[in-house]
Order: structure tokens, then C-alpha cells, then sequence
């Protein structure tokens, strides 16, 4: 248990000091090592940071689903924990998303925003996992509201893959990534990888803060039976 | 250029803001844990006295 205790303390100090250098690599990659795209010039820049938050919205969303699962499965409160706090930054980073598209968007296609399948489907996952953030603030921390926030969890998953297909199946005008030079392969990879470091590290600082409001609870009905 | 710098601005600031307020919240939630247990270790010392 001291060994789990001390590695998760040397993680945490370790982890903001990774996630800085991380992202400062990413901005100089991106401002200073890729060269402009051909076609869209330097908007297109916007790419390297619009497509991991994608990622990232995604893996959170995952993340919410698999901790569902296992709560409804084992009823652990950990689990539960886990999901709720994936769900939130999931949102973060969909919103991300949904504000950096239009800002590409509109010097490229010339509107902020287009029914296209892709970018509506992106949208209703960001309305689902928003009524399971909202489900989970308002409806109170009950057994019922978790088990029910579980499944809206689990279901709303199946619209990454249909995210995915959308351009196949409607054809849209949302571009698909296929060939890239090195140069945009490496600065794609490095802003992943700082993406995934923000989000790990901001998982964990949510994580935490939910058990200490469990404890909080647990604290306060120990001092009143006291009382 | 102005579309780019609005781009990463709004990701760098949703990000911070993000984290400060995660930040807020888990400092004041470690103050009112740490307030809890004195309070409980003092009713327990009370109680054994």
C-alpha cells in the first residue's frame, strides 16, 4: 500500500512539470517545425490541436463507458467516481472541439458552422455527456441517479463509432486524415502526446477531489453521530 | 492569422481555467477534510477523557 502511495505522490509532482514541457513542445513544433499546408495555408495549423482534443473527448467518453460498466457490474464506488469525472473532461475537451472546428471552418468553407454528419454527430455527443454531467450535479448523489447516469454513459458511447462512419455512410464535406508528410505525422504525435499528459494529470486532480468530497461526507456523519 | 491565434488561445484558456478551478475546489475540500478530523479526533480525546 506505501509502495501504490508513494508511486501515485512522485506521479503527481512529476506529472504538471511533464504536461508543461509537453505543451510547450507541441507550440514549438507547431509554430516552428511543420511547414504550412499547400492548400489551406497556415489556418490548418489548427489541425494538430483541433484532432487530439477529438482524441481525447473520445478516450474520455470511453472511459466513462468502461467505468459505467464496471460500476453497474460491481457496484463500486470508485468506478462510479472514475466515470463521473471522465464525463467532465470529456465535455472539456468536446467543447474544445466544437470552438476550434468553426474557428478552422470559417476561414476554409466560409461558414462557422455546417449540418454536415460528422460535425452534427460530434454535436450530439456533446448534448448526450452533457445531460450526464448535468444528471449527475442536479439529481443528487444517489444510488438510482448513478445507476442511471451508468447507462446514459454506456449507451451514448455508441455514437463515436457512428462518428466515425458518418463521413462514409452521408457523405459530408468534414475532411478525413489519409496521407500525411513525416513533418505532420511527428507534430501531430507530439501534440498527442501533450494532450494526453493534460488530460491524465487533470483526470487524476478531478478524481481526487471527488473522493475528497466522499470523505467530506463520511467526516460529517461520523461528527454528528458523535454529537 | 487572426483565426489561428483564436484558436489556440480558446484552448489554452478553457484548459487553464479547467485546472484552476479544479485546483480551487480540491484546496478548499482539503481544508474543510482537515477541519473534520480535528473536529472528530477532539469529540473522540472528550469522550476518552
Amino acid at each position: 500500500m506505501k509502495t501504490v502511495t508513494t508511486h501515485s505522490g512522485l506521479v503527481d509532482s512529476f506529472l504538471p512539470w511533464l504536461t508543461c514541457v509537453a505543451m510547450l513542445a507541441a507550440l514549438a513544433m507547431v509554430f516552428l517545425y511543420v511547414p504550412n499546408e499547400r492548400v489551406q495555408g497556415e489556418v490548418q495549423r489548427i489541425f494538430y490541436f483541433h484532432l487530439p482534443s477529438a482524441w481525447m473527448a473520445f478516450l474520455g467518453f470511453f472511459i466513462v463507458a468502461g467505468a459505467s460498466a464496471a460500476f453497474l457490474w460491481q457496484g463500486k464506488r470508485s468506478a462510479d467516481l472514475l466515470a463521473r469525472a471522465a464525463a467532465e473532461l470529456g465535455m472539456v475537451f468536446c467543447s474544445l472541439v466544437l470552438l476550434t472546428g468553426p474557428l478552422w471552418a470559417r476561414p476554409i468553407w466560409g461558414v462557422w458552422w455546417t449540418w454536415d454528419p460528422r460535425l452534427t454527430m460530434t454535436l450530439v455527443l456533446w448534448l448526450i455527456y452533457a445531460a450526464y454531467v448535468l444528471l449527475r450535479v442536479f439529481a443528487g448523489d444517489t444510488e438510482t441517479v448513478a445507476r442511471y447516469a451508468a447507462v446514459l454513459g454506456i449507451v451514448g458511447v455508441i455514437d463515436i463509432p457512428l462518428i466515425y462512419i458518418s463521413i462514409r455512410l452521408w457523405r459530408g464535406i468534414h475532411p478525413k486524415v489519409e496521407q500525411m508528410a513525416p513533418e505532420m505525422a511527428w507534430t501531430l504525435l507530439v501534440c498527442t502526446g501533450a494532450f494526453v499528459c493534460v488530460f491524465t494529470w487533470l483526470l487524476r486532480l478531478r478524481v481526487r477531489s471527488l473522493h475528497l468530497h466522499d470523505e467530506i461526507r463520511a467526516l460529517r456523519q461520523h461528527v454528528v453521530a458523535a454529537s | 492569422m487572426p483565426y489561428l491565434f483564436a484558436a489556440f488561445s480558446v484552448v489554452w484558456i478553457v484548459i487553464f481555467l479547467y485546472a484552476l478551478s479544479i485546483s480551487r475546489r480540491q484546496q478548499e475540500l482539503s481544508r474543510e477534510v482537515e477541519t473534520l478530523r480535528r473536529m472528530t479526533e477532539e469529540k473522540t480525546n472528550t469522550e476518552s477523557s
